[in-house]
C-alpha cells in the first residue's frame, strides 16, 4: 500500500499512542495503521516515547506480595502466542473485530440516493460508521461538527480538496464542507469517524437528514 | 550482515550477539549487574525478555523490580486508585511473562512494549471492549529477527530516551502531560520537539522486513 498519499496527523498518532482518543477514533486509526506502514512506524515511535517516559516515571510502592501474586497469576494461565493472521478482506482486521466478520456481516441501511451506511457500535463519545457509495454517486454536501476522519477501504472518492484512494484517510475539521463523489470504476467503501455532538445521535436512526447534518 | 560498524556505538561485539534468540548463553555475569535498574540499558532488558521465554524467574524478578512500580505509577497517574492500580499492575506484569514469545526486539524496545501493554490495560479499565489494535504482523521462530536490526532498534530507543531526557524542562513536561495528563493534544504534537526521525525509519525497516517475509 505504498500509494497512500493522505496520512494521519502527528496529533492523532500521538493521542492514539497516549490512549486518549474516543473508541471510534481508536478504531479508524487502527484500521489505517493496518494499511499504512509509514503511519504505523510513526505510531510505534510515539509508543517508544511513551516507553521512555514510563521508564523515567516515579515509582509507586507495590503491595508486599505483589511479585508472588503475579507469579500466581502466571501459574494459572497459559503462554500466549500471536493470533493467526486473518483472511484478507475489504475490512481491515480491527474493523472485522467490531463488525464480526468481513463485508458479508455488515448490516447496511439506505440513507438515500444509493448511499448506504452501517453504524459500528462504539462508546458514545464519538461515532464510527461504514459508508457504501455506489460508483459515480455522491454523498450529499455536508459539513461537520467537530472532526471527521474518513478512511477509504475500497474504491476511491473525490471531493473539493483532493482524490482519496484505498488506505487514504481524510482529516476534515468543522470548516470543511464537501461533496465526496465515488470514482466511476468501483463502488466506494469508507470507514468514517466523527466526534460530532451527542445531540445528533438520537436522530441517527432517521434516514437521510441527520446524516446530512453530520 | 557482518559489516555492522559498531565501534561508533562504543559497545563491544558481544553486546550485539547477546540479543540473538538462538545464541542465548547465560553469559551475563549476574553478580556484577548493578541492581539499580536505571543503569540497565535497553539491550539488557531485551535480553531479559529472551530469558523469560525460557521461564527464567530470576530474569523476570529483575524486570519486575524495575517496571512494576513504574507501571503502577503510570496507572495511578491515569486515575486508578491504589487497589485497582495494584491489581492491574500484576495483570500487566503477568501479561509480559505470557507474551514473552511475541516480543520482537527488532521492532521495539522492552520499555516501549511494556508501555503499550500497560496503556491498553488502562484503556480496558475504562471501556467494555478491548482497544482496537492494528492488524498483527506475524513473526515466529521461523522468522527470527535479525541481530543487527535488533541491536540498532535497541540503540535507537536508548538514544530517543536520552534525547527526551535532554529536552528543555518545559518541553519535556508538555510531552509528559500529553501522555499522562489530561492536556488536550492540539498544540502538543507540533511543539514537543520529539526527535523521532531515526527511530521512525528504523521501525519502517523492520516493518518492510516483516511484510517481505509474509509474501
Amino acid at each position: 500500500m505504498s500509494d497512500i498519499k493522505h496520512h494521519l496527523t502527528d496529533q492523532l498518532l500521538m493521542a492514539y499512542s497516549a490512549g486518549t482518543l474516543p473508541e471510534a477514533f481508536d478504531l479508524i486509526v487502527a484500521a489505517h495503521l493496518s494499511m499504512c506502514d509509514a503511519c504505523r512506524a510513526a505510531a510505534e515511535s510515539f509508543d517508544a516515547t511513551g516507553g521512555a517516559l514510563i521508564d523515567d516515571l516515579a515509582s509507586a510502592d507495590l503491595s508486599d506480595d505483589s511479585f508472588a501474586a503475579t507469579m500466581r497469576l502466571i501459574e494459572d494461565a497459559p503462554m500466549l502466542t500471536a493470533p493467526k493472521p486473518r483472511k484478507k478482506g475489504v475490512l481491515p482486521a480491527p474493523v472485522q473485530d467490531f463488525v464480526g466478520g468481513d463485508l458479508e456481516s455488515v448490516k447496511w441501511r439506505s440513507i438515500g440516493m444509493g448511499v448506504k451506511q452501517a453504524i459500528i457500535p462504539t462508546e458514545k463519545d464519538a461515532t464510527a460508521r461504514l459508508l457504501y457509495i455506489p460508483a459515480g454517486c455522491a454523498v450529499p454536501d455536508h459539513g461537520h461538527r467537530g472532526t471527521e476522519l474518513t478512511l477509504v477501504l475500497q474504491g476511491a472518492f473525490q471531493d473539493e480538496t483532493d482524490h482519496f484512494g484505498p488506505g487514504d484517510i481524510e482529516v476534515a475539521d468543522e470548516d470543511l464542507f464537501h461533496t465526496p463523489v465515488a470514482d466511476i470504476g468501483e463502488d466506494c467503501i469508507c470507514l468514517a469517524a466523527t466526534d460530532a455532538p451527542l445531540r445528533f445521535r438520537s436522530l441517527l436512526p432517521r434516514l437521510a437528514q441527520p446524516f446530512l447534518r453530520i | 550482515m557482518e559489516h555492522l560498524d559498531i565501534s561508533e556505538n562504543g559497545l563491544p561485539a558481544h553486546a550485539k550477539r547477546r540479543v540473538m534468540g538462538a545464541d542465548m548463553r547465560p553469559q551475563s555475569p549476574k553478580g556484577s549487574r548493578v541492581p539499580d535498574a536505571k543503569i540497565q540499558s535497553t539491550q539488557d532488558w531485551a535480553d531479559h525478555i529472551l530469558r523469560i521465554r525460557t521461564k527464567d524467574q530470576a530474569a523476570f524478578k529483575e524486570l519486575f523490580a524495575h517496571f512494576a512500580p513504574r507501571v503502577k505509577g503510570f496507572l495511578i497517574k491515569s486515575g486508578a486508585d491504589e487497589a485497582l492500580a495494584e491489581e492491574c499492575t500484576q495483570e500487566v506484569m503477568a501479561t509480559i511473562w505470557r507474551k514473552a514469545e511475541m516480543f520482537d526486539p527488532s521492532r521495539a524496545a522492552v520499555s516501549t512494549w511494556i508501555y503499550t501493554i500497560a496503556r491498553n490495560r488502562k484503556i480496558d479499565m475504562l471501556r467494555k471492549r478491548r482497544r482496537p489494535e492494528p492488524e498483527d504482523l506475524p513473526w515466529g521462530p521461523e522468522a527470527e529477527p535479525d541481530a543487527e536490526d535488533t541491536f540498532s532498534m535497541q540503540q535507537e530507543t536508548q538514544r530517543l530516551g536520552e534525547a527526551i531526557r535532554a529536552l528543555p524542562e518545559k518541553q519535556r513536561q508538555l510531552v509528559e502531560k500529553a501522555y499522562f495528563g489530561d492536556l488536550s493534544h492540539s498544540e502538543i504534537a507540533e511543539e514537543t520537539g520529539l526527535p523521532l526521525g531515526t527511530i521512525k525509519s528504523r521501525i519502517r525497516l523492520a516493518l518492510d522486513r516483516l511484510r517481505h517475509q509474509m509474501k
